[in-house]
């Protein structure tokens, strides 16, 4: 090896390293595509939390848009995607379905009345098992489900601002031709 | 109030570090600064690293408190502890976190740099001053990533009721100790990296450069082993996969400093000795640092996805990738700019100490290559073709084992070999019968243990007369001295060869017994996954486990599934009762395992509990049959107390006489340390 190549060798690889981090830093490694998107939004029926309802089923809501977030009290995420989820409630645009996942449904309604109640109807999936026919990995998560009930969109973690404009806006207009 | 003492005590600590760093860097920038009292400069610099370590240390503290107390209005306690989790996890919380750990990591530095302004009085007054600079700067840059981007006392307004609770995979005694371990590792090789950009700074190498900087790489180093072989010993425990190493990229992240850190103590001691290998022994304090700032961008930037990646977000990775950049860019430039003024240093033949030493320089180096090539390829693979993919344990290992076996062999045969100029048949000739030896009785053992491979026979030649060729050695230095008329007991020649000499010799052994209990587990672990009733025996291997049952039980914030096994032995004499646990941890509805492992220094029997199996119609509940997964690995302990072995072999250099000599002696008198006896 040349001396000059030698001693310049160590910043050349630093320089190449940096180039491939930047680039690698756009993406998100935990972005996995989702097998679901694209399918139709697996069946349920699930006793519901609030009285005067028994049961939720996504049959119910055929040819609207609707958003499927679940969560859980005992999940410290969900508090911080709180008052995205209320702004999209506020909207009054589509359905928001929850769902309790894993959770005691007394727990469940403490939280919501805590924080205020986002959701059109809330399901109870008390031992997780929809929540498998979802593939849910981790609490939050949010699906978008579109009127002919397939899903299109799901958000791994917490939603943030720009969820609604980007996945959901567009589909309602698209859905309103 | 305490979280806003906290913050404010960094803050300082931050203000501090960056106006005297900087103030000094300005003021110090050449070599001999006119107008500038360097005593004075001394002084101010020891100072404020004492006080910065005193802020940090007490911001620290306060945290702890916080997780102690509970008080959930401070967002990294409620994301990150839960009022059920035990005093010690509560405490051990204050580092479960990114941002906690940060501190922790920001408290190791402040704490070598503190370490550094205390025993360094025997430097030269500039270069010292240099140093402590150096890695005031350093601490201002962590410091300001600290506060900017991973506040840890951050409040959360309104507070919650209850904390998210700490990861149940962090609920372990060794959460404890393991961070802290890695961490002073990590950052011990600032140290290091400090002295080699003085020495830069100042364009020329000071013979005590080598000699100064050896004992704090060697305790970064030996830091960093403990920290390693904790973090693996966890996995092997917990995990429930009965694997120890995993090839995961944040377990390749502490290994890649560890090669570098390995290859840059032998380095040092060939230009401490010699004067030889200057820009190696430079690059390689460059390059170790480098990579624990790489380890620390892998881990908390996202890049990479592994069950250690801490939470994503990508604001915080350009900022550390800026950091990194500017650190290693800048020390690197400088590298490129002066390394031709201070040269190779000392010439030596091609069959010498030296060029023993340089072969496992290079052999370090490449296999550092190798594990950096495959950390990084499924990140360069998505950059480039959007594809993503991943690399496995195949090919860490096809490129590992043939890179560092040879340095098995090497590592035998380089400290009989002469500084400067040697020939290998004089150094080869006594090694032949023994070499003979081991390799009939590496082949006799795998012909008996049955499946014969080529690997393992070589793997165990390779401990054998690395283990031989060390205690030769060392028997024939103490016979030396007693020919060459010292007529001391064993001990006090023991002694005369000095710790330096002695942790070489455990630290060889230690890498001997790695080698064989690798070779060992490797070729011969084996595993059983089955179904089993309770009151159903299962033979593995010389024992036989039966299967009693599984009952209920609960702990502090979980409850758990317990199951017993009876191990016995020969004539069904119960060796231990084992007792695998399935925890349901209350806070996370998570599911961990705990393994129960039978330790034995030639076996471990490994038991981790599966799933219950739904009762056919007509059985009995009673009667539920249970997955199970039975692993047996020989030698397993060999590679724990392996590792320990080569940090208490780091560790033991830092106790040789001529560290102590130095600190009481004034630093002309320079002679003393020629005379204990040369060792690499």
């Amino acid at each position: 090896m040349g001396g000059r190549l030698r001693i310049i060798l160590p910043l050349l690889v630093l320089i190449a390293l940096a180039v491939v981090f930047v680039i690698g830093l756009q993406h998100d490694p935990r972005k996995l595509p989702s097998v679901l998107v694209d399918k139709p939004a697996p069946a349920f029926s699930l006793p519901a939390l609030s009285e005067g309802q028994t049961v939720v089923t996504p049959d119910a809501l055929k040819g609207k848009v609707w958003l499927m977030n679940v969560f859980a009290s005992w999940c410290g995420a969900c508090v911080a995607e709180h008052p995205l989820l209320l702004a999209i409630a506020a909207k009054n645009a589509v359905p928001l379905v929850g769902l309790a996942y894993k959770d005691e449904p007394a727990d469940t309604r403490e939280w919501l009345a805590q924080r205020g109640n986002p959701y059109t109807q809330i399901a109870i999936d008390r031992n997780g098992l929809v929540g498998i026919d979802y593939g849910v990995y981790g609490v939050p998560e949010t699906f978008v489900i579109d009127g002919a009930g397939v899903i299109r969109y799901k958000q791994v973690g917490p939603v943030d601002e720009a969820f609604f404009t980007e996945h959901v806006a567009p589909l309602l207009a698209q859905e309103a031709h | 109030m305490i979280a806003e003492i906290g913050q404010l005590l960094l803050s300082l600590a931050f203000a501090a570090s960056l106006v005297i760093g900087l103030q000094h860097l300005w003021g110090l920038r050449r070599v001999a600064a006119p107008g500038v009292d360097l005593a004075a400069a001394n002084r101010i610099l020891g100072t404020t690293a004492f006080l910065t370590f005193v802020l940090v240390a007490a911001s620290f503290g306060l945290l702890a408190t916080l997780f102690m107390g509970s008080d959930f209005s401070v967002l990294n306690v409620a994301e990150n502890s839960n009022t059920l989790l035990p005093l010690q996890y509560k405490f051990a919380a204050t580092w479960g976190s990114h941002e906690g750990s940060f501190l922790l990591w920001n408290l190791m530095l402040c704490g070598w740099t503190a370490a550094v302004a205390l025993a360094s009085n025997a430097l030269a007054a500039g270069y010292r001053a240099r140093v402590l600079t150096l890695l005031l700067v350093l601490q201002a840059f962590f410091l300001l990533f600290l506060l900017s981007s991973s506040n840890p006392f951050e409040r959360l307004l309104p507070a919650v009721a209850e904390g998210r609770d700490l990861n149940p995979l962090l609920q372990d005694p060794f959460m404890v100790i393991h961070p802290p371990m890695l961490y002073m590792g990590y950052v011990g090789f600032a140290v290091a990296f400090a002295f080699a950009v003085a020495a830069l700074m100042e364009g020329r190498l000071d013979p005590t450069w080598a000699r100064w900087s050896r004992p704090w790489a060697n305790a970064a180093w030996s830091f960093l082993t403990i920290g390693i072989l904790l973090g693996s010993w966890w996995a092997y425990r917990e995990l429930g996969w009965g694997g120890w190493w995993f090839w995961d990229p944040v377990e390749n992240a502490s290994l890649m400093p560890w090669l570098a850190g390995t290859a840059l103590i032998h380095s040092l001691a060939v230009t401490d000795k010699r004067d030889a290998l200057k820009s190696w022994t430079i690059l390689l304090s460059l390059v170790a640092f480098a990579l624990s700032l790489l380890g620390t961008f892998l881990v908390r930037s996202g890049v990479l996805t592994s069950v250690h990646a801490f939470a994503t977000d990508p604001k915080r990775g350009i900022f550390i990738l800026s950091m990194l950049m500017l650190i290693v860019g800048a020390s690197l430039v400088l590298y490129a700019l002066r390394t031709r003024d201070i040269g190779l240093g000392g010439r030596f033949g091609k069959v010498s100490r030296e060029s023993f030493l340089l072969a496992n320089n290079v052999l370090m180096s490449a296999a550092l290559g190798a594990v950096m090539l495959g950390t990084l390829y499924p990140l360069f693979a998505e950059v480039l073709s959007g594809r993503k993919m991943s690399v496995g344990p195949p090919y860490f290992e096809a490129v590992f084992v043939p890179l560092l076996l040879p340095a098995a062999y090497l590592m035998a045969v380089a400290p009989n070999l002469r500084w400067k100029e040697s020939t290998l048949p004089a150094v080869l000739r006594p090694m032949l019968l023994p070499t003979l030896a081991a390799l009939l009785l590496a082949t006799a053992a795998v012909l008996w243990l049955g499946p014969f491979k080529w690997l393992t026979v070589l793997g165990l030649t390779g401990a054998l007369i690395l283990a031989w060729g060390t205690a030769d050695h060392a028997r024939r230095q103490l016979a030396k001295l007693s020919t060459n008329g010292d007529s001391g007991s064993l001990g006090a020649r023991a002694g005369k060869l000095g710790a330096s000499y002695w942790g070489m010799v455990i630290a060889h052994l230690g890498v001997a017994a790695f080698v064989a209990g690798v070779s060992m587990v490797k070729s011969y672990e084996f595993e059983r996954d089955l179904v089993m009733k309770p009151a159903e025996t299962v033979q593995v291997g010389s024992n036989r486990i039966t299967f009693i049952g599984v009952d209920q039980g609960s702990g502090p914030n979980y409850v758990t599934q317990h199951g017993v096994f009876e191990l016995t032995e020969g004539e069904g004499k119960v060796i231990y009762l084992m007792e695998p646990q399935k925890r349901m941890y209350q806070a996370g509805r998570q599911v961990m395992t705990e393994a129960a492992i039978d330790y034995g220094m030639f076996r471990d029997v490994y038991v981790s509990l599966g799933e219950p199996v739904e009762p056919k119609p007509g059985e009995a509940a009673s009667d539920q049959g249970w997955s199970v997964r039975i692993y047996v690995k020989p030698f397993m302990a060999w590679v724990w107390i392996a590792c320990l072995m080569m940090a208490i072999g780091g560790g033991t250099t830092l106790f040789d006489r001529r560290y102590r000599l130095r600190r009481a002696a004034a630093p002309a008198a320079d002679a003393a340390s020629a005379s204990s006896p040369a060792q690499a």
